[in-house]
């Protein structure tokens, strides 16, 4: 239902037509490049709607925005340039996978930092238990003093928990 | 009337809530058992007031009551009565009332099976209960109450928002919930281990049965809102990556870690703290998701600024809660004793691995989630992190994760022998492999990743398999003594299987739906044929109706293959005229696992009609994935050392448990 209330509200800000999505007058003729166009829809975010990708919405602006990628693609620009040209005139906002810069560095690292951190720690964890767990198994100096004590029957420590 | 009782009993709940939250913890102090059993008197009256306020507001809405803002704004006289039930929890105020429900429901239900739990652990975690329930309360009562009037009534409501007029509706939110708010009773089993400084493997016991029932209503959950956004949004998409779908990812990654760690505990008495963190840690997404959700700050950061009251009160309760929780974690921590030393190559080992990537995977969903608020807020640059980003990050944590998935229940605990567990594997990797060789011979030219998550999945189903096999002793021994040892195998074995294969189940469909889902878009006329993965379509005709409070419109398709007729489609076009929206009802016809699905687009001028055909392979083994690990779940639930409540040891003369 969560989810529904987020796309309800993005169909209430959009109104209009419920057509969805790709429309037939939009595809291209060339299959390849209807196929790139696409892929590329994929990546791009339809900005008034909630998380939607262009190929997904059916808004206004979807359309828009689907026309002009395959405007760009018949007109021969490759699909770096039509990303280019989208973000110089929408913004980094338009772009559903963020470039790997400064301030998505975060982003882009959390996954594997938190990998290798946690498999450092457990390492880190696992060796210091096991050492613990050997010189446990050897008694201390103390412990073998008390040992001789209890053997010798004088038994004056009360028993510490199990 | 009924409107102002259900208010007054929700004020009562808050009072009971409020005595729950704080006698017992006194009880407990004093060591005083009269004390200490208000918890359960208190929780079970607290249950009771609470289902009466729902009760209210169910019976309002079923009345038509539209002198109630909350009915007015979310119900139509016409409206069916099953929608006029779930519109209910349609809505803000109503599904914050059904949360409540749902946490009044499982401290009841604590009262009633926990009478076999050490009385001061019962008053510690049921007051815990209690000061989440008193919370949320207060948040209802002050700043979402569903049962205020309005001074004029109107005669007729606002109407239900279409998309949500769906059996779906009656389904997914109240299992979404369970599964959310089921999580809570394992955050109050880790806060009162806190408080009361004590824990051990019996504790893990008491928790496990509860984790895994909300474990199981969150799979489904999630399951049926996928399905659900599949046929019902009309374009065949089923995972969207989107932060309403995150907030409850979160938690099933984490709760599912938890129903890992808590097993080593319980089996092992190890990695107790890691378990008490994780407790606290999957109750607290669950929290963040109802913040998410619930505050409006996903949909802009400034809608969030422009009206905060709701908002700002939910980030209360989380902070409180999570900020509190984790200091008293990070305070108590160290008084619990380590226990349970074990090799990396073992039982316990796999399980920490699990524990590893589910718990990344959960920190990747959960930056993408909230990065581009957190900058937002920060520097004002707006970002988009949406599918692609995490079908990038999240796809290659799932992966080693799968290939140690059969390893995991081959290894023995404490030291377990790598090279045994892959030469009882052999089957499965030999299968994987074939499986593979075939998928890319048979889709030549392809990509070559597609045969390699199908071989992985099979990997993990077979894996399964071989583990049954492997525990019964077929194939090894006479029939006779393995169908004995079939009887005899736990059910928690049962359980581990039908669970880790519905995993690989999930797999297969996602793959196959993915890489290789055809689709036909087109302007059709009637007589029109369509052709897709060799069937034909052909658009019989176009008609219309009046439908209770919608205008539909309906296009016929008969489906055949091969000349020979197999079935008629008819998806829709439903025209809801209160609320001026349309919504696309999709046709869909099931062949095995794969589907055809149809949804309508515009009608031109000239009498077509825009129609989107898609061909979906193998598509419902998506779902029938989690329904598989679900009733993993269930088997497990159903094992005697688990049954909810009867954490006694088991007889000696019963005790067929496998020797571990």
């Amino acid at each position: 239902m969560r989810r529904f209330l987020a796309v309800l509200f993005a169909l209430a800000l959009i109104g209009g037509p419920s057509a969805r999505a790709v429309q037939p007058d939009e595809i291209m003729t060339d299959a390849a490049g209807e196929a790139r166009a696409r892929d590329l829809s994929r990546e791009l975010r339809c900005m008034v709607c909630q998380n939607q990708s262009i190929d997904d919405s059916d808004a206004p602006l979807a359309r828009d925005l689907r026309i002009l990628v395959r405007e760009r693609i018949a007109a021969g620009d490759s699909n770096a340039q039509v990303m280019d040209f989208l973000v110089a005139r929408y913004g980094e906002f338009v772009l559903l996978k963020p470039r790997f810069e400064l301030q998505t560095l975060l982003l882009w690292l959390m996954p594997p930092l938190v990998l290798a951190g946690g498999g450092l720690a457990l390492w880190i964890n696992s060796r210091r238990r096991s050492r613990a767990a050997d010189a446990a198994l050897a008694l201390t100096p103390d412990e073998e003093a008390r040992l001789n004590k209890l053997l010798a029957g004088s038994l004056s420590e009360p028993p510490s928990g199990a | 009337m009924i409107a102002e009782s259900g208010h007054y009993a929700l004020v009562l709940a808050l009072a009971l809530a409020l005595i729950q939250s704080t006698v017992p913890v006194l009880g407990a102090r004093l060591r005083d058992p009269a004390l200490m059993s208000v918890a359960r008197s208190s929780a079970l009256g607290q249950l009771l007031f609470a289902a009466a306020a729902f009760a209210a507001l169910v019976t309002l809405h079923v009345t038509s009551d539209f002198s109630v803002v909350n009915v007015f704004e979310n119900s139509h006289s016409l409206k069916p009565l099953i929608y006029k039930i779930t519109g209910v929890w349609g809505n803000h105020e109503g599904s914050m009332l059904l949360w409540v429900s749902i946490l009044a429901l499982f401290g009841g239900l604590v009262a009633i099976f926990g009478n076999n739990l050490p009385l001061s652990l019962r008053a510690h975690v049921l007051a815990v209960q209690a000061w989440i329930a008193s919370a949320f309360y207060l948040f209802i009562l002050m700043t979402s109450n569903p049962f205020l009037r309005i001074a004029n009534p109107p005669l007729e409501g606002r109407d239900l928002n279409p998309i949500l007029q769906d059996i779906g509706l009656a389904v997914h939110p109240p299992m979404l919930y369970l599964g959310y708010v089921g999580f809570s009773i394992s955050f109050s089993f880790a806060i009162a281990a806190l408080l009361e400084g004590r824990i051990d493997a019996a504790w893990a016991r008491w928790v496990r049965p509860w984790t895994l029932v909300a474990w199981i209503f969150l799979t489904l959950g999630i399951a049926m809102g996928s399905y659900w956004a599949y046929y019902e949004l009309g374009w065949g998409g089923w995972w969207f990556w989107d932060p309403v779908e995150n907030a409850s990812l979160m938690p099933w990654l984490a709760g599912t870690a938890l129903l890992h760690s808590a097993l080593v505990m319980e089996k092992r008495n190890a990695l107790k703290v890691w378990t008490i963190l994780l407790s606290i840690l999957t109750f607290s997404l669950s929290l963040l998701g109802t913040f998410l959700v619930r505050s409006g700050v996903l949909t802009s950061v400034h809608a969030f600024a422009t009206d905060p009251t709701r908002g700002v009160f939910i980030l209360l309760i989380l902070c409180l809660f999570i900020g509190g929780s984790l200091t008293l974690f990070a305070g108590r921590a160290s008084t619990l004793k380590q226990g349970g030393l074990f090799a990396p190559i073992s039982r316990e080992g796999a399980l920490v691995l699990n524990n590893l990537f589910l718990t990344t995977a959960c920190a990747t969903v959960f930056v993408g989630t909230l990065y581009p608020l957190a900058l937002e807020v920060l520097t004002g640059a707006k970002i988009s992190v949406g599918a692609p980003f995490f079908n990038l990050t999240f796809g290659p944590l799932f992966f080693p994760l799968l290939v140690a998935v059969p390893f995991g229940p081959m290894l023995a605990w404490k030291r377990g022998d790598l090279l045994g567990a892959a030469q009882r594997l052999l089957a499965a990797g030999v299968a994987a492999l074939v499986v593979m060789a075939l998928v890319w011979a048979w889709t030549r030219g392809g990509s070559a990743l597609a045969p390699l998550a199908i071989g992985l999945a099979v990997f993990v189903v077979v894996g399964a398999i071989s583990e049954l096999v492997e525990r019964t002793g077929l194939f090894r021994m006479p029939l006779a003594t393995a169908m004995q040892r079939t009887r005899g195998l736990p059910r928690s074995v049962w359980g581990t299987a039908f669970a880790h294969a519905g995993l690989g189940v999930a797999l297969i469909g996602i793959v196959c739906e993915t890489t290789w889902n055809s689709e036909y878009i087109a302007t059709m006329r009637p007589d029109d044929v369509a052709r897709l993965a060799g069937y034909e379509l052909k658009l019989d005709g176009l008609s219309s109706r009046q439908g209770p409070n919608f205008r539909e419109m309906t296009a016929a398709f008969t489906v055949s293959r091969d000349g020979e007729r197999l079935a008629a489609m008819t998806p829709s076009k439903r025209n809801f005229t209160t609320r001026a929206m349309s919504t696309t009802e999709a046709a869909l016809l099931t062949r095995g696992f794969s589907q055809l699905y149809i949804s309508l687009g515009d009608t031109t001028a000239e009498g077509a009609i825009a129609v989107r055909i898609y061909h979906k392979p193998l598509v419902l083994l998506i779902w029938l994935g989690p329904v598989l690990m679900a009733f993993g779940g269930l088997m497990s639930l159903s094992d005697r050392r688990l049954r909810v409540g009867a954490p006694k040891p088991a007889k000696a003369l019963r005790g067929l448990q496998a020797a571990e």
